[in-house]
């Protein structure tokens, strides 16, 4: 099975061309496999999360918390959801010919195309300088966390870190979606200039024929790998337990109580400057104009390795990391180096 | 590249006698089947070694396919009838003179008495990058060779250019679309039948194929409903050599005429685009109308809106505007 598709260029140069489409059922089997595996795996494993009577433990000590807490802004919720349809649209225009469904694609796809550059355009401008551009990148040093993560999932009850805004998957995922986004959009610009469009000049001599062909290539993996990252992602958007996350990007917020269950409060603590934490729904706009200076100089050092290190005051008290036996190991927070 | 000539790469031949037979093998073989009616497209392909298929399915042995019969006051053409056939039936001449005025223009009286209406419609283009072996985006490559700043791209098209710009060439395809023709269809699932305007596919749908054949089917008789049967027909064919020569532009119109105005109208230009391009607005413009210069002036007008052309072909829109005035005028009807 041929993965790559070549022709010959006028000079009599072998050229790649495209890829081979039978990698695009290879992602969609791979994304169906996936699926499969893991909801086989949710049903039989062991899967170790936080119980019931140690979050309850954990509302109690954090009363003070707001029982809805802001997740996404509207600006995020919006460009996810209008990033989400174009993909779809891009998706479908794509690959619905491949299977069989003739249509006049090209126009949809270029227009989806640009849509879908123009909301990540804004989503760099917005997470650069309204949100906490790091909290969703993915490194060495969550390491650790990938390790609790791994024992939790097989099982085992770890001290380790819990996440930060973002669980680990999430962030995982953001990292595949960046690259695979961003070759398909860039690959997809230059191919606009050979195609009739109002937009660009047609001019199909602007690369060398060997460049267009990684070009086509490049899109055509990325394109064929966001098949099998969208079928994972709609699967866990709706997966039950991960309704909370689905939900918090239509609505904007989480409760408390999961907020509790599932993250580290010192890795994305609630209150103080939201370019860098939580903030209880509704107050957002209290919390800017009365609080920015207060919240700010309480904000938690981004360097800081652990709550134990002298820190000022947070809105959250911290938490106490039960020990598999149930008793307090610490009062410190075990964030890692951010 | 296009330069061996009469020394066809080595293929199995088959020659089925029956029209099941045939679809049993294009089923079986799928992709790797060629299907071959009069030869004339397929021997330029073969014998330039640019299609290399592993089977050819000759089907001039089966006689269900050829033969013109008069059907429900329209005729029936079996798709493997030669030209010449179709050019001298009676009923043809008689009620469907667009068809045979359009097959008797079609190459030279040789290739006429060779080629088949079948093959006629539903043959390849002419562009010459694509029939050059070059790795075009119908060829499943990823450019147009043609519609590059310095291309030849004089015989390209002017409409509904989608990355190809190559353009359909056949004859008698505008006359079969202009008298509401219907193409029968047979696959291993059954029959279809498909209005002929519907046959041909652009580049937008599916850039290498020109029609909607699948590999495994075949186009096994045409049929012309007495729909347009004794209207008033206009056909004609512009091209480089008067002898033989591919459509630069053609142009098929039929139109019922009663009482000084147009009743009912079908215009079908050809060669401008991917596939024929049926004129609906025209046709819709000129209901009520009477066959005048006027009347021919809005129609020629209207039907080379939205021209797109290239570097070479700019000279096709008044081509095209100026056969669609005549096919509105109509030979020997101009009145005003």
């Amino acid at each position: 099975m041929d993965l790559l598709r070549w022709g010959r260029s006028p000079w009599g140069e072998w050229v790649l061309t495209h890829v081979s489409w039978s990698l695009f059922w290879a992602s969609l089997f791979a994304g169906v496999l996936f699926f499969v595996a893991h909801a086989s795996y949710m049903l039989f494993s062991a899967h170790r999360k936080r119980g019931a009577a140690e979050t309850d433990a954990l509302e109690a000590a954090h009363k003070n918390l707001p029982p809805k807490i802001e997740r996404h802004s509207l600006a995020a919720r919006l460009f996810h959801w209008v990033m989400a349809a174009s993909m779809f649209v891009l998706l479908f225009t794509a690959f619905l010919p491949v299977v069989g469904i003739k249509f006049a694609w090209v126009q949809w796809h270029w227009m989806a195309g640009l849509v879908l550059a123009a909301s990540i355009v804004f989503h760099i401008i917005h997470a650069s300088f309204w949100l906490d551009f790091w909290s969703i990148w993915v490194g060495p040093k969550d390491i650790p966390e990938l390790k609790a993560e791994l024992l939790r999932e097989f099982g085992h009850d770890v001290p380790g870190p819990k996440s930060g805004k973002y669980p680990l998957g999430n962030r995982l995922y953001h990292l595949a979606i960046v690259f695979a986004g961003l070759g398909v959009v860039i690959t997809g610009m230059f191919m606009m200039v050979r195609v009739r469009t109002p937009l660009f000049v047609r001019n199909p001599y602007i690369l060398r024929d060997t460049t267009w062909g990684l070009t086509y290539v490049t899109h055509g993996l990325a394109g064929v790998g966001l098949v099998g990252l969208v079928i994972a992602h709609v699967y866990f958007a709706v997966r039950p337990e991960k309704w909370w996350i689905t939900k918090s990007m239509i609505f904007g917020w989480i409760t408390r109580r999961h907020y509790l269950e599932h993250h580290e409060p010192s890795r994305w603590p609630v209150g103080g400057d939201e370019r860098r934490n939580a903030k209880p729904a509704g107050q957002a706009r209290v919390l800017r104009k009365s609080q920015k200076s207060s919240i700010r100089a309480s904000t938690p050092s981004r360097r800081r390795t652990s709550s134990c290190s002298p820190t000022p005051p947070r809105v959250s008290p911290p938490i106490r990391t039960a020990t598999p036996a149930g008793k307090p190991a610490s009062t410190c927070t075990a964030a890692t180096p951010r | 590249m296009a330069v061996i000539r009469d020394v066809m790469p080595v293929f199995e031949l088959f020659q089925p006698v029956s029209i099941d037979d045939a679809i049993k093998l294009l089923d079986r073989h799928g992709t790797d089947a060629w299907v071959l009616a009069g030869g004339l497209d397929s021997m330029d392909w073969l014998e330039d070694r640019i299609k290399r298929p592993k089977v050819v399915v000759d089907l001039s042995q089966i006689k269900e396919l050829k033969g013109v019969r008069e059907a429900n006051g329209g005729v029936e053409i079996g798709a493997m009838t030669p030209l010449t056939e179709v050019v001298r039936n009676p009923i043809v001449r008689e009620k469907f003179s667009l068809l045979m005025e359009a097959a008797e223009l079609v190459a030279s009286p040789q290739i006429r008495n060779v080629g088949t209406i079948g093959g006629n419609v539903s043959q390849d283009t002419r562009c010459w990058y694509y029939r050059g072996g070059w790795t075009c985006y119908r060829a499943g490559g990823n450019i147009c060779y043609a519609d590059t700043p310095t291309a030849l791209n004089r015989e390209h098209a002017i409409f509904d250019a989608d990355r190809c710009v190559a353009v359909n060439p056949s004859d008698t395809a505008p006359a079969l679309i202009a008298l509401d023709a219907r193409m029968v269809i047979r696959g291993p699932k059954g029959e279809r039948t498909v209005d002929a305007e519907d046959y041909f596919i652009g580049p937008g749908i599916d850039i290498t194929r020109m029609t909607v054949l699948e590999p495994n089917e075949l186009l096994t008789t045409i049929r012309i409903p007495s729909t347009m049967a004794g209207a008033q027909f206009y056909f004609e064919k512009v091209r480089d050599r008067q002898v033989w020569d591919f459509p630069l532009v053609n142009v098929a119109s039929a139109i019922v005429y009663s009482g000084g105005r147009i009743d009912r109208a079908r215009l079908v230009v050809n060669a401008v685009a991917a596939k024929p391009r049926r004129l609906k607005a025209v046709e819709a413009s000129v209901i009520g109308k009477p066959r005048n210069e006027e009347t021919a002036d809005m129609a020629g007008t209207l039907a080379v809106e939205g021209a797109q052309t290239l570097r070479h072909n700019g000279y096709k829109v008044p081509l095209m505007r100026n056969l669609v005035k005549r096919a509105i005028r109509g030979a020997g009807t101009w009145t005003s």
